[in-house]
This record gives C-alpha cells, sequence and structure tokens, in this order.
C-alpha cells in the first residue's frame, strides 16, 4: 500500500483506477481518460494532487537564499505573485522544477513528488549557509479546479466572488486556503492549497456542482498539449535548461550567483527540445527513436494522442544541428512527422506552428 | 464489467472467439483487455484475404496507455474486418463484446477453438495473472 490523500475513499467512491504513482495511491482515471480530458478543456475538471510536495521558505535570508537555489530569480516578485523555476545542480543539470508563491514572510514552493526526498536532502545542505528555516507541509492538500467554467465553479462553491479578480500567476489567502491562479493544463484555473481536512469537502462539493474528477491520465495528456515539461520525463540531472526549451526560465541577471550558472555559462547545449505532430494514424510514445535522413537523432520524451487535436503530439530531445524532415520510428515504420513549437493547444485551440 | 456471453472461447492474450452459425469466426478483444488498456484510440485491422496463423499477428490496438498486438486465435483467411473502429475506436471500450469485434475469419480447423479457455478458465486466468 501506498501513501494515500486525504481525498482516497472519495476516489475509490467515483470509480477511479488507482495506480502507484511515486509512493501513492492516485487515480490514473475514473472510467475515460479522454472524456475527463475533454471535461477540462470545455467546461471543468478538478484533480487530487496532494502527492505533490509543499515546502515553506522562511527565515531572515529566505529571499538571498532562493536567489542562490533556483536558476530563476525571486527577487522581483511581490506578495502573491508566482514564478515558475528550475532548480539545477552544480553542472546546470535540472533537480526539479516548480512553482515558487511569494507569500508575506516566506516563500512557498510546490516541488514534484517522486523528487521529494531528494529536494528536500539538497534544500537543506543548500540552507545551511544561510539564515533560513526549510518546513515541510504535510498537512496540507491541493485540489486543482480547471477549465473555462472552473473559477465561476469554485465561486459558485465557495461563495468567494473575488476570486474572479484573481490574475494568472498570483495567490491568495481565504482564511487558511491559499488559493492560486496557476494549473498544468493550458486552461484558465486554480490550484487550492488547503488543509487535509478541509479537503474532502471541498471536492464533494465541487462535484456536486458538476466538475468532473480528473485522473493524472488526462493531466498527462492536458499538460503536454498545452507544451509543458514532466520532471522525469522531458528533463532531468542530465539536461540542463537550454536543452528542455526552458532557458526563458533562466533569469540572466547580472551578478547574481546561483546554483549551476557558471556550467551554463560555459556550456553549448547539444541537443533541444521540440514538438512533433503525426497526422497519420499512430501514436508516438516516450522512447520512440526519432530519425533525420535515416540518422538516428534522438529520442521522444513525451508522447501521446491529442484528445483535442485527435492525432499524436509528442515532445522529443535531439540533435541541435539536425536538419530535413524528420520520421519516428513506431514499432518499426518510419512514419513522417513535422516539427512545431509547442504549445499545440491553449485555451482549447490548437496553437502550434509548424517549423519547415 | 460487461456480461460475458457464454458462447465464446478466450486466448491467453485476451482476444475472444465466437463461432457463428455459418462456421466462420468472429475475433475481439476482451473485457478485461479494454479495461486494462483504457480509452482505445487506434485500431490497425488486417487486411481481407489475408491468412493468420493461430497466435499470428492479425492488428495492434493503441489505447491512451499503450500499443498493443492482437493475435489470431484460430488460423484461418479473414473476410471481414470492423471499418467502423477507424472511425469511432471508442467502440472498443463500450461494447468489447459486440459492436466492438474486430474482424471475422474463415477457419482452417474449428478443432482449434479446442485449444481455448471457456470464459471460466479465462477469468481465472486474469485473476491469477493479476496477482503477478
Amino acid at each position: 500500500m501506498g501513501n494515500r490523500t486525504p481525498l482516497y475513499e472519495l476516489h475509490i467512491a467515483a470509480g477511479a483506477k488507482m495506480v502507484d504513482f511515486g509512493g501513492w495511491d492516485m487515480p490514473i482515471h475514473y472510467g475515460s481518460q479522454i472524456e475527463e480530458h475533454h471535461a477540462v478543456r470545455l467546461a471543468s475538471g478538478m484533480c487530487d494532487v496532494s502527492h505533490m510536495t509543499i515546502v515553506d521558505v522562511g527565515g531572515e535570508q529566505c529571499r538571498e537564499f532562493l536567489r542562490y537555489l533556483l536558476a530563476n530569480d525571486v527577487e522581483r516578485l511581490a506578495v502573491g505573485d508566482a514564478l515558475y523555476s528550475v532548480m539545477l545542480n552544480q553542472s546546470g543539470g535540472i533537480l526539479d522544477d516548480l512553482i515558487v508563491y511569494r507569500q508575506q514572510e516566506r516563500y512557498r514552493l510546490v516541488v514534484n513528488c517522486a523528487t521529494r526526498e531528494k529536494d528536500l536532502a539538497w534544500m537543506r545542505a543548500q540552507g545551511e549557509a544561510f539564515d533560513v528555516r526549510i518546513d515541510l507541509r504535510d498537512d496540507l492538500a491541493i485540489i486543482a479546479v480547471q477549465g473555462p467554467e472552473s473559477i465561476e465553479q469554485c465561486i459558485r462553491v465557495t461563495g468567494v466572488a473575488s476570486l474572479v479578480d484573481l490574475k494568472p500567476f498570483t495567490a491568495t489567502w481565504f482564511n487558511d486556503w491559499y488559493v492560486a491562479r496557476t494549473g498544468y493544463t493550458g486552461e484558465q484555473g486554480l490550484e487550492i492549497m488547503l488543509p487535509n481536512q478541509d479537503a474532502a469537502e471541498l471536492w464533494s462539493a465541487l462535484q456536486q456542482a458538476g466538475v468532473e474528477p480528473i485522473g493524472l491520465g488526462a493531466r498527462d495528456t492536458l499538460r503536454l498539449e498545452a507544451g509543458m515539461n514532466l520532471y522525469g520525463s522531458d528533463m532531468d540531472e542530465s539536461v540542463t535548461p537550454a536543452e528542455a526549451a526552458l532557458s526563458w526560465t533562466v533569469a540572466p541577471s547580472g551578478d547574481r550567483d546561483f546554483i549551476g550558472r557558471e556550467a551554463l555559462d560555459a556550456g553549448r547545449p547539444g541537443r533541444k527540445l521540440v514538438g512533433l505532430v503525426l497526422t497519420e494514424r499512430g501514436v508516438l510514445r516516450a522512447h520512440y527513436k526519432v530519425r533525420a535522413a535515416g540518422q538516428e537523432i534522438g529520442e521522444i520524451t513525451s508522447g501521446a494522442f491529442s484528445p483535442t487535436l485527435q492525432h499524436s503530439i509528442a515532445l522529443a530531445r535531439i540533435d541541435s544541428r539536425a536538419a530535413g524532415p524528420l520520421t519516428v520510428d513506431i514499432r518499426g515504420k518510419q512514419l513522417p512527422v513535422k516539427q512545431v513549437r509547442p504549445p499545440f493547444v491553449r485555451n482549447g485551440n490548437r496553437v502550434f506552428k509548424i517549423i519547415e | 464489467m460487461a456480461e460475458v456471453p457464454g458462447d465464446l472461447k478466450f486466448a491467453e492474450t485476451h482476444e475472444w472467439a465466437r463461432v457463428e452459425d455459418d462456421g466462420t469466426v468472429t475475433v475481439g478483444i476482451s473485457d478485461h483487455a479494454q479495461e486494462s488498456l483504457g480509452d482505445v484510440v487506434f485500431v490497425e485491422l488486417p487486411e481481407v484475404d489475408a491468412e493468420v496463423d493461430a497466435k499470428g499477428e492479425a492488428g495492434v490496438v493503441e489505447s491512451v496507455k499503450a500499443a498493443s498486438d492482437i493475435y489470431a486465435p484460430v488460423a484461418g483467411t479473414i473476410i471481414a474486418v470492423n471499418e467502423t473502429l477507424e472511425e469511432t475506436p471508442e467502440t472498443v471500450n463500450e461494447s468489447p463484446y459486440g459492436d466492438g469485434w474486430f474482424f471475422k475469419l474463415k477457419p482452417n480447423d474449428l478443432n482449434q477453438m479446442h485449444d481455448l479457455l471457456s470464459p471460466e478458465d479465462y477469468e481465472n486466468f486474469c485473476e491469477n495473472e493479476d496477482d503477478h
């Protein structure tokens, strides 16, 4: 038996198929992954992401510490602002990706579940040189409510009309709930961090209002359509931000010293992360090989059938110098694919551009 | 869980086969198979007139989770394929023992049906498989 979130019983009651996910028993779907995907694109859905790790960083030097720890720069965050960042090792490899929220006296980091112990050990070791306090918040659950109708549904259920004013990538407190206008789907929505004991009541109320429960299967196809990387698939410690299409998250601020900076300044990325589209029948899947002019030039890091586009899409890491038409080896067949610049889907619409 | 019709026989590779009144054999995948694959997104069917061997490859089913081969439960000649699956592959999930059939074949030797599992034996087989 794995770890269970406070919503475990409700998942079972809703007919979820449970799988092990980084040591947690989590719902992969509640019947149809594709219908759950469409619910988020067309109306609203909610996903239990309580398995993710919340870490609060406070103390006198919390800002200085995070400016050193993270590749993006927390310096410009006002209270209530959120920022996406990677955390690098000394050689510029990605230890994890996370969202950092600036709160009044501290910062809140939401990191991945599979990297939890590694991240904590790393943060504590790096934090020794600073006056900081690092608190694991296992007392909190997270419910992600996403989709074009998600915010009005949350307002209906909570009665908090001002949720409509929450700007993208900001967050605010409602009593002891921390509500963020962030997500992992390419749709508008909220991520609600709340005490474990409140989670089931909110989940049930949202479900009553018609918000569909969404499993991790649909969450994965939603984030892939949105062109968002998944840690452990599209990036890991052997990959630098430039090789994961995340250069935009590395703040090039003049003389700020952050972990990994020296390596990034010295290195030249030989690989890049690109989007691929297959219009023929078939599904691109992780680890399928990508070829240009018959030569293997890389592999797919994430691939799926896109329920919105009705064909397969993928992210692939390929040689930066690769040129010419690309093919993917699907079970022995070489199928032509188009190289595109993600995202594939935003706010329900196809948005990718084909790179000729 | 879909009701398992009693006239079906099952392969350990999770296909079902049913002998029709005219002696032809209809083939699909089991409810257990569609359940563990999740939503089916593409089905690759054999060509009509193709010869297939017992336990030989006769198609591919691609789901949100994985691609998996479909094997012919008995040897024979393909006489029909379920073309509606090209447009509505979700039929495999909705009606694995009905409208979600894959192909029909003219068997070389109907005795090969005896090599397949009864619904009860297949159910036991799946339970044991899930335990491993």
